[in-house]
C-alpha cells in the first residue's frame, strides 16, 4: 500500500462523512470514522519490524514536477513513531468523542470532518520528507486547529482562542518557510534526506544561523514554548476530544517533531544547543510555576502541556550536545536522546488520559472549576482511578511510566554540567537547579489537580448537575492509557527497543548507524542511591510538604499583575495592527471617489510614462503620414472648440449640446478617414446619447456649478495635463512604431476566400472576433438590466422613458 | 495628420480628466463620454489614416489602399459598450439624486458607519 495515499485517507474518508451523518443520523457518526485510525494504526504497527532494523520506506507522488514538488512519504523510526501516535491516540480520542458529543444536539458531521483533515496534516507532517509539502501539512495543521477552538462557534471565547491560536502558529509557520528556503537555497535540494547528508557543509554556510533560527520559530509556535504558549490555554475552548488530541498528544509535538527532525543538521550549533535547551527548560519552569494559577481543570492541564513540552525540547537540545563530545554513546550524553522521546511518548499517554478525564468531569458535573469540585472520589471511583494514575505518572512517582521519563530527564540535565563547550561550564549548573525546581511544581500541580478534584469536601450545592460516575464508553478509552502508563513502567526495555531506539537513532545519526546501536538500558533501581535518585526523593518531600500548604500561598500567584502579561501584548498587538491597519486605510479611502480617480491617474501617467522613459519606447517618426487636408483642419478646429466650450459652459445645457458637437464631429472624423460604419453608428448613438443627457439635465438639479477653490481647480487641471500629455506621447510612439506587422493584413488578404464577405470590418465582428460582439451584447445586456433594475426598484410615472432607451 | 491627432487625443483626454475629477455627477458623466471620443481616435490613430479605399471588398482596389479595418471593428465594439456605460451612468445619476437629493459627489460620500 502506497504510504502517500495512507497519509491521504482521512481526508478521503471525511467525503462521506457529510452524507453518512445526513442519511445514517442513528448511528453516532463516530462509529465510521474510528475506521480509519483503526485501520491506519495496525498498518504502521506492521512496519515496526522494518525500522527496528534501522530500515526506511519511501513512497513518493510526483506533484508539480516542473518546479521539483512532490510529497514524499518517509518513514523512519521517528516518524512511523509519530504515526503510531497520531493514529493510536486518534482512535482512543475517536472512541472517547463518540460519548462525549451528543448525536442529536452536535454538529458531528462538522466536526468529524476537521479531526479527519487534521489526521491527514499531521501524518502528512511527520512522514512528508519534501520542506515545501511539510510545510503545507504544517499549515493545515494550524487551519483545522483552527476550526476545531472554534467548533462551537457561537462562543465568544472559542472564537477567540481559534483566531489566536492560528495567528500565532501561522506566524510561526511563515517564518519556518523562510528558514525551508533558505535551507533549500544552501543545500540545492529541498529534501530533508540529502540536506541531512550534506550537514557539514550547511554549517559553515552565511545562511545557516537564520535558517535555525527561522525553523526553531515555527517549533516554538507549534509546540507553544515561551513566549508563544499563549495560545494553547485559549485553545482549551476546543471540546475536550480535541484538546486531548491535538493540543497535548499530537499537532502542539509537531515542534518538537521539527526541532528532532532537524538536529542531525543544527546540531552543530552553539545557538541551537542554547535555544533549544534553554526556551525547553525556561518554558517547563514558567509552564509548572503557572499551573498552579489555573482555576479551570482544562487550563492547569493546558500549562502542565505547555510544560512538559518544554521539557522535552530541552531534552532533544540536550540531545545535540552528543554531537560534540567524544564517544558519546558511551557517555551520559546518550540519555537525553532517548529520555526525549521516551518522555514524548509518556506524556501523549498519561496527559491523553487526563485531558479525557477533565472532560468527563465536566461532562459529568457541568463545571471545570476546581473551586466548586471535590469530594467525587466516592461518587466517580473510576474516573479518580485513571486520573490518579495519569497524575502520579506526569509527577513522576515509581510504579507509573512517568518515573522513568522522569528521572533519566534529571540525569540528562546533571549530564549538562558535564558538557564545556559553548560556556556552558559556566551556566551549566543553572540547568539542573531549574529543572528541579520545575519538576517541584509538577509534583504540586500534578496533586492539586487531582486531589482538588476527586478528594476533599463535596460541594453539590456548587455543581450545575448532579455528579455521577461517566458511561463506560467514555471511560474506555482514558482507562486504556491508564493502563498503558502502568504497562511501560514495567516493559520500559521492551518499548525502548521497539519505538524508541529507532527514533533515537533518526534524531542522532552522529551518533548511532542503527536503532540496535542505542545501548540504553532502563531500570526504575540502579542498584543504589543516585544523584537523580536523590533529586527525585527530594521532589517528593519538598513538592508533598508545598502541596500541603497549598492554600496558604496559592493567593501569592494573585500578585501577578494581568496587565503585564503576554496575553495582554498580544491583545494591544491585535489592537494595534487591527486598529493601524483601518487607520492608515483610512488615510487614503477617503470615501470621495475624486482622491481615487486621481490616485488612478497619477498611477498611470507615472507608470506610462517611466515605462515610457525605462523602455525608450518614446519614438517620433514622421515618414508615412496620412496628408492633412481642409476638412480635417476644420473639423478638428470644430472638435477642440466644442471640448473648450464644455470646460467653459456655465450652463449645462450648452456643455450638453457642446458634448453633442464633439460626438458629430468625431463622426466626421470617421467620415474622412473611410470608416462609414464607424461613422453611422457613431452618428445614431450620439444622437441617442444626447437625448439621454437631456433627460437627466432635465431631472437633475439646476445648479450645479458650484463655487470652486482654486487650488482645487489647478490640481484637477495639473493632472488633466499630466494624462494629456501622457497619451499624446502614446500616440505619437504608436504611430510611429510599429514593431509587429498587424493581423489586418491577414484580414485584408482572407475575408472573401475565408469568410465570404465583403465589408472587412462586419466581417471581423461577426466572424473573425465574434466572440467578442457576443461579449459586447453582453455588457450591454448587462448595462440594459441594471438601468432597469434602478429604475423598477421605485417606479414613478417618469421612469418608463428611460427603459425605452 | 496623425501628429495632429495625437495632439487631439491628447487634448480629448485632458478635458475628460478635468472633467471627470469635478464633484458635479453630470460633468464627471460627460467627462467620461469625451474619455471614450479620445479612446476612439487613439485606436483608430494608431492603424494609421493613411488608407485610400473603404475597407470593403472591391475590385481593383490593392489590398494595400483599404483602410485599416482592424481598428475600425474595435472602434464599433468600443463606441456600444461606452454608449451602454454612459447610460447606465445617467440613470445612476437620476437615481441618486432622486434619493439622495443632490448631485455633488462629495456630499454622497460614505461614511464609515453606512458603507
Amino acid at each position: 500500500m502506497s504510504l502517500v495515499f495512507l497519509i491521504f485517507l482521512p481526508l478521503i474518508a471525511a467525503l462521506f462523512i457529510p452524507l453518512l451523518f445526513k442519511k445514517l443520523g442513528r448511528i453516532h457518526t463516530g462509529w465510521f470514522v474510528l475506521i480509519v485510525p483503526v485501520v491506519l494504526f495496525i498498518y504502521y504497527l506492521t512496519l515496526l519490524p522494518t525500522t527496528l532494523e534501522g530500515g526506511t520506506l519511501v513512497s513518493e507522488l510526483s506533484w508539480i514536477p516542473s518546479i521539483d514538488l512532490a510529497i514524499v512519504a518517509y518513514i523512519d523510526g521517528l516518524s512511523l513513531l509519530f504515526s503510531l501516535l497520531i493514529s493510536g491516540i486518534g482512535a482512543l480520542v475517536v472512541l472517547y468523542s463518540i460519548f462525549y458529543l451528543d448525536k442529536k444536539r452536535e454538529q458531528l458531521h462538522n466536526f468529524y470532518v476537521y479531526l479527519l483533515m487534521f489526521m491527514t496534516a499531521m501524518l502528512g507532517v511527520v512522514q512528508s520528507d519534501h520542506m515545501i509539502s511539510l510545510y503545507l501539512f504544517w499549515e493545515l495543521t494550524s487551519i483545522s486547529s483552527f476550526l476545531l477552538i472554534g467548533y462551537w462557534y457561537t462562543r465568544d471565547r472559542s472564537r477567540f482562542g481559534a483566531l489566536k491560536s492560528m495567528m500565532i502558529t501561522v506566524f510561526g509557520g511563515l517564518m519556518m518557510l523562510g528558514g525551508f528556503v533558505l535551507l533549500s537555497i544552501m543545500g540545492n535540494t529541498y529534501s530533508i534526506r540529502e540536506l541531512i547528508s550534506q550537514a557539514p557543509e550547511l554549517a559553515t554556510h552565511e545562511f545557516f544561523v537564520w535558517a535555525l533560527v527561522l525553523i526553531l520559530l515555527g517549533a516554538f509556535t507549534k509546540s507553544a514554548q515561551f513566549p508563544f504558549y499563549i495560545w494553547l490555554p485559549d485553545a482549551m475552548e476546543a471540546p475536550t476530544p480535541v484538546s486531548a488530541y491535538l493540543h497535548s498528544a499530537t499537532m502542539v509535538k509537531a515542534g518538537l517533531y521539527l526541532v528532532a527532525r532537524f538536529t542531525p543538521i543544527f546540531a552543530v550549533s552553539g545557538t541551537w544547543i542554547w535555544l533549544v535547551t534553554g526556551v525547553g527548560l525556561f518554558t517547563l519552569f514558567w509552564g509548572s510555576f503557572f499551573a498552579l494559577k489555573q482555576k479551570d481543570l482544562k487550563g492547569i492541564l493546558a500549562f502542565s502541556t505547555v510544560s512538559q513540552l518544554g521539557l522535552i525540547m530541552s531534552l532533544l537540545g540536550a540531545s545535540a550536545m552528543g554531537f560534540h563530545v567524544d564517544n558519546a554513546a558511551e557517555t551520559v550524553f546518550k540519555y537525553a536522546g532517548f529520555a526525549a522521546i521516551f518522555h514524548l511518548v509518556n506524556h501523549a499517554v498519561f496527559k491523553g488520559s487526563l485531558f479525557m478525564i477533565a472532560g468527563i468531569v465536566d461532562h459529568e458535573t457541568g463545571t471545570r472549576d476546581i473551586r466548586k469540585l471535590g469530594g467525587l472520589m466516592s461518587l466517580m471511583p473510576i474516573s479518580f482511578t485513571i486520573a490518579m494514575i495519569g497524575s502520579f505518572s506526569m509527577a513522576g512517582i515509581p510504579l507509573f511510566g512517568g518515573f522513568l521519563s522522569k528521572e533519566m530527564f534529571l540525569t540528562a540535565m546533571l549530564a549538562i554540567t558535564e558538557f564545556d563547550l559553548f560556556s556552558m561550564d559556566v551556566w551549566g549548573l543553572l540547568f539542573p537547579v531549574v529543572a528541579w525546581i520545575a519538576s517541584v511544581f509538577t509534583f504540586i500541580y500534578s496533586f492539586y489537580f487531582v486531589f482538588h478534584t476527586f478528594a476533599g469536601k463535596h460541594k453539590p450545592e456548587e455543581l450545575p448537575k448532579k455528579a455521577h460516575e461517566a458511561p463506560i464508553g467514555m471511560l474506555i478509552s482514558p482507562a486504556i492509557l491508564a493502563v498503558l502508563v502502568i504497562t511501560i513502567f514495567f516493559i520500559p526495555n521492551f518499548v525502548g527497543k521497539w519505538i524508541v531506539n529507532p527514533a533515537v537513532a533518526a534524531i542522532q545519526p552522529f551518533l548511532y548507524d542503527s536503532p540496535s546501536d542505542v545501548h540504553v538500558h532502563v531500570a526504575a533501581w540502579h542498584g543504589s542511591i543516585t544523584p537523580e535518585l536523590a533529586m527525585t526523593i527530594g521532589i517528593f518531600i519538598i513538592g508533598g510538604l508545598m502541596f500541603w500548604t497549598l492554600r496558604k500561598w496559592q493567593r501569592s500567584y494573585d500578585a501577578f499583575p494581568d496587565k503585564v502579561s503576554l496575553n495582554r501584548l498580544y491583545d494591544n498587538l491585535m489592537y494595534l495592527s487591527d486598529g493601524g491597519a483601518n487607520r492608515f486605510s483610512a488615510v487614503y479611502m477617503t470615501g470621495f471617489i475624486r482622491s481615487y480617480l486621481v490616485y488612478m491617474f497619477g498611477f498611470f501617467i507615472l507608470i506610462v510614462l517611466s515605462t515610457l522613459v525605462l523602455n525608450e519606447a518614446f519614438a517620433f517618426d514622421l515618414s508615412d503620414l496620412a496628408p492633412i487636408g481642409f476638412y480635417e483642419i476644420v473639423i478638428v478646429l470644430a472638435l477642440v472648440g466644442g471640448t473648450i466650450t464644455i470646460l467653459a459652459a456655465k450652463s449645462r445645457l450648452t456643455a450638453i449640446i457642446a458634448l453633442g458637437a464633439v460626438g458629430y464631429s468625431v463622426a466626421l472624423f470617421f467620415v474622412i478617414f473611410r470608416a462609414p460604419d464607424l461613422a453611422l453608428t457613431q452618428l445614431v448613438i450620439e444622437t441617442i446619447s444626447v437625448a439621454l443627457f437631456l433627460l437627466a439635465f432635465y431631472h437633475l438639479p439646476k445648479s450645479s456649478k458650484k463655487e470652486e477653490r482654486i487650488r482645487f481647480k489647478v490640481g484637477n487641471g495639473l493632472i488633466a495635463l499630466g494624462v494629456g500629455v501622457t497619451m499624446t506621447l502614446v500616440a505619437l510612439s504608436a504611430h510611429s512604431q510599429k514593431i509587429l506587422p498587424s493581423i489586418s493584413e491577414y484580414y485584408k488578404e482572407t475575408v472573401y476566400s475565408e469568410a465570404g464577405g465583403g465589408n472587412i470590418v462586419n466581417v471581423i465582428l461577426v466572424d473573425y472576433r465574434g466572440f467578442d460582439t457576443l461579449f459586447e451584447i453582453t455588457v450591454l445586456g448587462i448595462a440594459g438590466i441594471g438601468i432597469i433594475t434602478m429604475i423598477k426598484l421605485r417606479l414613478t410615472k417618469k421612469e418608463g422613458q428611460h427603459e425605452n432607451k | 495628420m496623425e501628429i495632429i491627432m495625437s495632439f487631439v487625443i491628447g487634448f480629448l483626454f485632458m478635458a475628460a480628466v478635468y472633467l471627470m475629477l469635478s464633484k458635479s455627477l453630470i460633468r464627471i458623466i460627460i467627462g467620461t463620454g469625451l474619455l471614450s471620443h479620445g479612446a476612439h481616435l487613439l485606436i483608430l490613430t494608431m492603424g494609421g489614416l493613411g488608407g485610400t479605399a473603404l475597407p470593403v471588398v472591391a475590385d481593383g482596389v490593392s489590398v494595400s489602399d483599404y483602410a485599416d479595418p482592424l481598428p475600425q471593428a474595435l472602434i464599433l465594439t468600443a463606441i456600444v459598450i461606452s454608449f451602454a456605460v454612459t447610460s447606465f451612468f445617467l440613470v445612476l445619476a437620476y437615481r441618486a439624486y432622486q434619493e439622495l437629493g443632490t448631485d455633488n459627489m462629495n456630499l454622497m460620500r460614505g461614511t464609515e458607519d453606512n458603507d
